[in-house]
């Protein structure tokens, strides 16, 4: 490529930047004291450090082309993305903005340099495909070890504990959703009703009729499971972009409903006092009512009010192990592979003589009972729920979680719930530019995995070896 | 050997407003025969298994099926109950494979209802059950039989949809015949086949009428086909029945030499020109 043509590409960028960063970056509004409103401050400087940084960074990448300009360019970006760090600028976020910019070229003129890509390229189908049944394998197995040892490593805080639980619910609804959405393909917008009528249905049998957990459990679940019903019976000929809009309308109706039956739901203020649970029947509290023992007298410790968050902690995930092993199995099943291949063609599932009404109503009735079993634990662990917690974005999360597995894999939707939701907690620091972090994450997947962090489907079912010559 | 009817069509018409895509055909398919329905593009081939697979839903008429398996009025059933209860089984003019997933796993499917009633609709599947064991034993053996026949064995595990296009044909049929039908529908099965596949598809079909004793309804354009493996053929031309007969007497018939060739108003065809057209596998 000659100078000309690298200039305009760059010059290019850097305009794209510029429209980019001009009005968004270029003002701010600062309410300052004393006057009226509020007052714009410019802030050209770092529309042209910007500018600036695209230009440079897109030069870079397009003279990587040339073979020769390759090692310099590695050598100058590593350089830059070890030394810019050891600057002391006002400018911090200018700074990491650089670091991150350099590091990506610095990585990509590796690759180019050292030929990884052409290792990768030449069957880049096999690799991956063994290197994500090999993650199957052993990741999980070992994934579970630690969860299950979790609550004790030395790093865990009350704060990571509680991050934990709330990974979890998210692996656990991912896994439920993932029935309906990545097995039968029945992309459902709507998910979030059926974790609320999960949590509703616990804490007013719960609090009516003063059921322990381990009743109210399996009952928000079958509750859960018959809105599932209720919402599938209508969609049934329904597929694609008409299911999804009449699921995200069933989910607004739920919330709905809640917000306004005021003498049932409380309508926007909720319903507070939810029981918490108890360890068999010995309630996690510092003074237990009179003839009760509670549960640090059971086992004769001090009283700490983490043991219920590490009981939280356990009982989430056992529910979440009990929806995995579940779904593994059912996938293994005959109404398993009707759902897969309902997703695949619906038409030849008919010629093949399977009922499709009862195989996209299971798949509806039971993804929702896990989203109840999980929206149960949601009400006992917070006490208090109101429609609040279950608007479209919750839905919207918990299917960004499956999609951004790769749609039926089971690990997948451990590491998405763990980026989707772990990750903006830990860009907390970043402050206003947490949702940029997670964006530019975002993108990245898409642009290295676009199928899904694993998109890999292990076969339910395999011939048997030749028992006794075969054929 | 007697000739057992098995399926009786009888005043089948199909509007769609008001096209009317197949007018007043009646005939019969016999038991362990080919039966081919020829015509040419837009006669109404497809429209007439559409009906009898239940994927029209109101078609006028009566369809009778006689099988193994008891007599069912196909008008009046549900698309896949015709292939639940009754046993017809059809593939398609476009291959319609679960292409994701594996070549093992579609023969598997087409047994649900088996598998299904021997898993106690699931429960018994998830504990484990021997009974479902058993079932799920028997079921990969058929499947295998299949995969044996139609040398898939070493693919077994590839998805479907990477199969060579003559595989994924067979596969398709393979897949309908594990629903262990009565009657075998196949829409167009040697579309896009090449001469040497085209023949091994023959061999499979009469292998198929022979083993299992069943009927097959076959819509074909590869004349080589249908005049190879063909007990008996209907012709239809615009919706209507212009033929119905042996290969031999509706490779003579004028009225199905018309259809093809198109109105030769008085004009016959020179006996000659004929004999070449025949020999070119054109008719």
């Amino acid at each position: 490529m000659d100078a000309r043509a690298l200039l305009k590409d760059a010059g290019l960028a850097a305009f794209v930047a510029f429209a980019l960063a001009f009005p968004m970056v270029g003002f701010q509004t600062i309410d300052v004291s004393g006057s009226h409103g509020i007052t714009v401050v410019t802030r050209f400087g770092d529309v042209a450090i910007a500018v600036a940084l695209v230009f440079i960074g897109r030069l870079a990448l397009s003279l990587l082309q040339n073979r020769a300009m390759r090692l310099p360019i590695l050598v100058l970006s590593a350089a830059l993305a070890v030394g810019l760090p050891l600057l002391t600028t006002s400018y911090p976020v200018i700074t990491w903005l650089s670091v991150i910019a350099t590091a990506v070229i610095a990585v990509r003129a590796a690759w180019l340099v050292f030929d990884i890509a052409d290792v990768v390229g030449r069957d880049e189908g096999n690799h991956l495909r063994d290197a994500t049944a090999f993650i199957g394998r052993w990741f999980g197995p070992v994934l579970v070890v630690f969860a299950v040892l979790f609550p004790f490593l030395p790093m865990t805080s009350r704060y990571i504990l509680d991050l934990g639980i709330l990974v979890l619910t998210y692996v656990m609804l991912g896994w439920g959703l993932n029935v309906v959405v990545g097995l039968a393909g029945l992309l459902d917008l709507g998910y979030v009703a059926f974790y609320a009528v999960g949590a509703y249905s616990y804490a007013i049998i719960a609090q009516t009729f003063g059921w322990s957990f381990w009743v109210c459990l399996p009952l928000a679940g079958l509750f859960a499971a018959f809105f599932g019903v209720i919402l599938g019976f209508p969609v049934l000929r329904l597929r694609g972009d008409y299911l999804a809009i009449v699921t995200l309308g069933f989910g607004e109706i739920i919330r709905i409903i809640l917000l306004n039956w005021s003498s049932f739901s409380g309508g926007p203020n909720g319903i507070s006092g939810v029981p918490r649970p108890s360890f068999l029947g010995f309630p996690f509290t510092a003074n237990p009512p009179e003839g009760t023992r509670a549960f640090h007298q059971l086992f004769g410790l001090d009283f700490a009010p983490e043991h219920r968050i590490v009981f939280l902690y356990y009982l989430i995930l056992a529910l979440a192990l009990v929806t995995n092993i579940f779904t593994l199995r059912i996938r293994k099943l005959p109404i398993g592979r009707a759902w897969e291949a309902l997703r695949e063609d619906e038409v030849a599932c008919r010629a093949l003589g399977i009922n499709p009404t009862n195989t996209k109503l299971t798949a509806f009735a039971i993804g929702a009972m896990f989203a109840g079993f999980a929206g149960a634990f949601f009400a006992t662990r917070q006490g208090f729920i109101s429609p609040e917690s279950f608007s479209f974005l919750e839905s919207a999360v918990i299917l960004a979680i499956v999609v951004l597995d790769g749609m039926g894999s089971q690990i997948g939707v451990v590491l998405a719930a763990v980026l989707l939701i772990g990750i903006p907690e830990f860009f907390r620091e970043l402050a206003q530019f947490r949702m940029l972090a997670f964006g530019a994450a975002m993108v990245g997947i898409m642009i290295w995995r676009p199928r899904g962090l694993l998109a890999h489907r292990d076969p339910s079912i395999h011939l048997p070896k030749a028992v006794g010559g075969g054929a | 050997m007697t000739r057992s009817p098995l399926l009786a069509v009888e005043h089948l018409t199909m509007r769609f407003g008001g096209l009317v895509a197949v007018d007043d055909v009646s005939f019969t398919a016999y038991d362990r025969e080919i039966t081919a329905i020829i015509g040419p593009n837009g006669a109404g081939k497809t429209t007439v298994f559409n009906c009898l697979t239940g994927f029209y839903p109101t078609p006028v008429g009566r369809l009778r099926l006689t099988g193994g398996r008891g007599e069912f009025l196909l008008e009046r059933m549900d698309g896949f109950r015709i292939a639940q209860k009754a046993g017809v089984a059809r593939t398609f003019q476009n291959i319609r494979l679960f292409p994701r997933m594996t070549v093992l796993e579609n023969l598997i499917v087409a047994q649900h209802n088996v598998l299904m009633r021997a898993s106690g609709y699931t429960a018994a599947g998830l504990l484990g059950l021997r009974r479902y064991r058993v079932a799920e034993h028997e079921a990969l053996e058929l499947a295998r039989s299949w995969l044996d026949r139609l040398g898939l064995t070493a693919q077994s595990d590839w998805e479907a949809g990477n199969l060579p296009y003559g595989s994924q044909r067979r596969l398709e049929i393979a897949r309908a015949m594990c629903t262990k039908p009565v009657l075998l529908c196949l829409d167009e099965p040697a579309a896009g086949l090449n001469p040497r596949e085209s023949a091994e598809l023959r061999g499979l079909l009469t292998e198929t009428r022979d083993q299992h004793g069943i009927g097959i309804l076959l819509i074909e354009h590869d004349m080589s086909v249908v005049m190879g493996i063909s007990d008996h053929i209907i012709v239809l031309d615009y919706g209507s029945m212009i033929a119905d007969g042996t290969p031999s007497e509706v490779r003579s018939d004028p009225a199905v030499i018309r259809a093809y060739l198109g109105e030769e108003e008085t004009e016959q065809l020179p006996p000659e020109v004929a004999g070449d057209l025949h020999q070119e596998g054109r008719i």
